[in-house]
């Protein structure tokens, strides 16, 4: 076992989930597996690759530092579930 | 008449000699949708009313000579991870059970532009993660050939949707085979094209340097028409390509003569049920029959692509992800103060299937663990790009098959992520290479359709246009719809 129920715990709260006991097993499970079988590529030897995160030969991409018309304000908010005075509103943060 | 049956390409002649109006035709396509999504449940929303009065606009335009493009009065579907204005885009997810986007995604805005008709959004796996749509938030799509077995995901609903003859042709999204596959299972031709030729722009991500969105159609010449539409450089996405589009009809040539074509032989392996391999072998016959030239081929890194893709696809789905936290839009699950809120409302929201590619993907990019997950994987990305790279130094396309079964039955993968995952073997690799993909209906097996895809070349759509579309004119295996007599 390559992860344990405490790392579980660990990785949920790093990713803001909130895991019942019976998940923690579950994923601590299933993520043992799946982290197993990407050993597979302990395998190649990748000493003088170079990472591929992107496939285009883009870099850079800008446009003119030109004014646009952006979204109106009401249809930001339209989905929120609270507003307040053309805000976001949400709990206590502090 | 059965207009629903018909192709886009056979409806747009009816509609431009106003043999049938757009409205009667859209009319007719509804109908079939009340006649059998009870048992497919290919959508999540239709918009029925909307569709008519949209339909109605054109066949005015039309009256009034207006020019108008070959797609024009068209009903087609699209998948619910892609935005559309005012229409409900949920993602198949709780959490995003109730989001309307305020603006159009541009392959949306493309198709309107072009005068098609939104019938409605198609059913997904939850956020594009699944390979049978049984990880949809709110229930499964049946396959229409075969109500006991999945449609494949996860654009499982966009396929059972144009195999059924819901709609005439739907887009979907695909991040490591989730156009294909589902195209292999449901008998239709599904494309992906090539990693930034169609913008991303509105479509809700799920892997970003992996994700593309493509058509699903009844034929190959609906699939260049649609590409013709969808495809193009956008300003609004910085990962577009920024390359010129050719007229894709100009593919459509019975003519193969001289093509070069590559069988991988790592994809003709243990785990590919031999009845689809010895269907590709046939399509390979047929093809040098034709005048092409087929010879096997070695992708020595193709088994490495299934592990290198979960790490990196899990890796940037955690932070796509993260967005999803009850403030802007969605879902959202009262708690005193923001965290408990931030993790009730996610915990709530999504699915199993997402959460264990969020934790996976959130412990790839931790500390500690990056370089030896995220990092490799993304080296051994590059070694796979390269066996394609070296492979069309000599060939023109690729040819294996789409997956390694026809569709399984509900539940029977479903507890096994690992299984589910190796129903994209012959998918992924793409992907990571971002190069084009299609799959082309070839035969069946027990009833169930077979799936070959055609690999070419980054910005080659034209060449696996040219490969189906000869396929399509000289044999019967690539129309397997007969099959479904009986079942809806």
């Amino acid at each position: 076992m390559k992860i344990t129920v405490k790392d579980v715990e660990h990785v949920a709260l790093l990713a803001r989930l909130e895991l019942t006991e019976q998940d923690k097993e579950k994923y601590t499970q299933s993520l043992n597996a799946i982290l197993e079988y990407m050993d597979k590529l302990n395998q190649i030897d990748t000493h003088d690759v170079e990472p591929t995160a992107h496939v285009l030969p883009l870099k850079n991409v800008f446009r003119e530092d030109k004014l646009h018309r952006t979204m109106a304000k009401e249809l930001v908010l339209a989905n929120a579930p609270e507003e307040e005075d053309g805000c976001f509103k949400v709990p206590r943060i502090v | 008449m059965d207009l629903y049956k018909k192709t886009a390409h056979e409806l747009s002649s009816l509609l431009q000699k106003r043999e049938v109006s757009s409205e009667e035709l859209t009319r007719s396509v509804l109908d079939r949708i009340n006649k059998v999504e009870e048992k497919v449940k290919a959508f999540v929303t239709v918009t029925g009313e909307q569709a008519l009065e949209q339909a109605r606009e054109i066949d005015e335009k039309r009256a009034r000579g207006e020019a108008m493009s070959p797609l024009a009065g068209i009903p087609m579907a699209m998948k619910d991870n892609i935005c559309t204005k005012g229409v409900t885009t949920t993602c198949a997810s709780k959490i995003l059970y109730n989001f309307v986007p305020p603006y159009n995604a541009t392959v949306t805005e493309k198709l309107l532009e072009a005068g098609t008709i939104l019938l409605g959004k198609c059913n997904m796996d939850e956020f594009a993660m699944g390979s049978s749509n049984e990880n949809s938030g709110f229930f499964p799509t049946r396959n229409p050939h075969d109500l006991s077995a999945v449609p494949g995901g996860s654009s499982g609903g966009a396929a059972a949707a144009v195999a059924a003859d819901e709609a005439v042709f739907t887009l979907g999204s695909d991040t490591g085979g989730s156009i294909r596959q589902p195209a292999a299972f449901c008998g239709v031709v599904g494309l992906k094209p090539t990693y930034g030729y169609v913008s991303r722009y509105g479509l809700i991500a799920y892997a970003s340097s992996l994700d593309q969105i493509g058509p699903l159609t009844k034929d190959i010449t609906d699939c260049a028409l649609v590409l013709n539409v969808i495809a193009g450089h956008d300003p609004k996405d910085s990962t577009s390509a920024p390359v010129e589009v050719p007229d894709f009809t100009r593919y459509l040539v019975d003519d193969v003569k001289g093509l070069k074509i590559g069988i991988p032989k790592e994809y003709m392996g243990e785990g590919i049920d031999p009845r689809i391999a010895a269907y590709l072998k046939q399509a390979a016959a047929k093809l040098e029959e034709l005048g092409a030239m087929c010879e096997e081929v070695s992708l020595p890194h193709t088994e490495y692509a299934l592990p290198a893709y979960y790490i990196i696809a899990s890796a940037e789905a955690s932070s796509n992800l993260a967005r999803y936290d009850g403030v802007r839009y969605g879902l959202r699950v009262e708690a005193e103060d923001v965290i408990s809120m931030f993790c009730k409302t996610r915990s709530q929201g999504f699915g199993e299937e997402v959460k264990r590619r969020i934790m996976l993907g959130t412990y790839a990019l931790s500390s500690g663990y990056y370089d030896a997950y995220y990092l490799k994987a993304l080296k051994v990305r590059t070694l796979i790009k390269r066996d394609f790279d070296q492979a069309f130094l000599k060939y023109d396309c690729l040819l294996t098959p789409t997956s390694p079964t026809t569709a399984f039955k509900f539940g029977e993968k479903v507890n096994d992520p690992l299984a589910m995952y190796l129903s994209d073997v012959c998918t992924i690799p793409i992907n990571l290479a971002g190069v084009p993909g299609l799959s082309l209906p070839f035969g069946t097996v027990e009833g169930l359709p077979v799936g070959i895809q055609f690999i070419g070349k980054p910005f080659g759509e034209g060449t696996l246009l040219r490969v189906g579309y000869a396929l399509e004119q000289n044999t019967d295996l690539t129309k397997p719809k007969a099959q479904m007599e009986g079942v809806i």
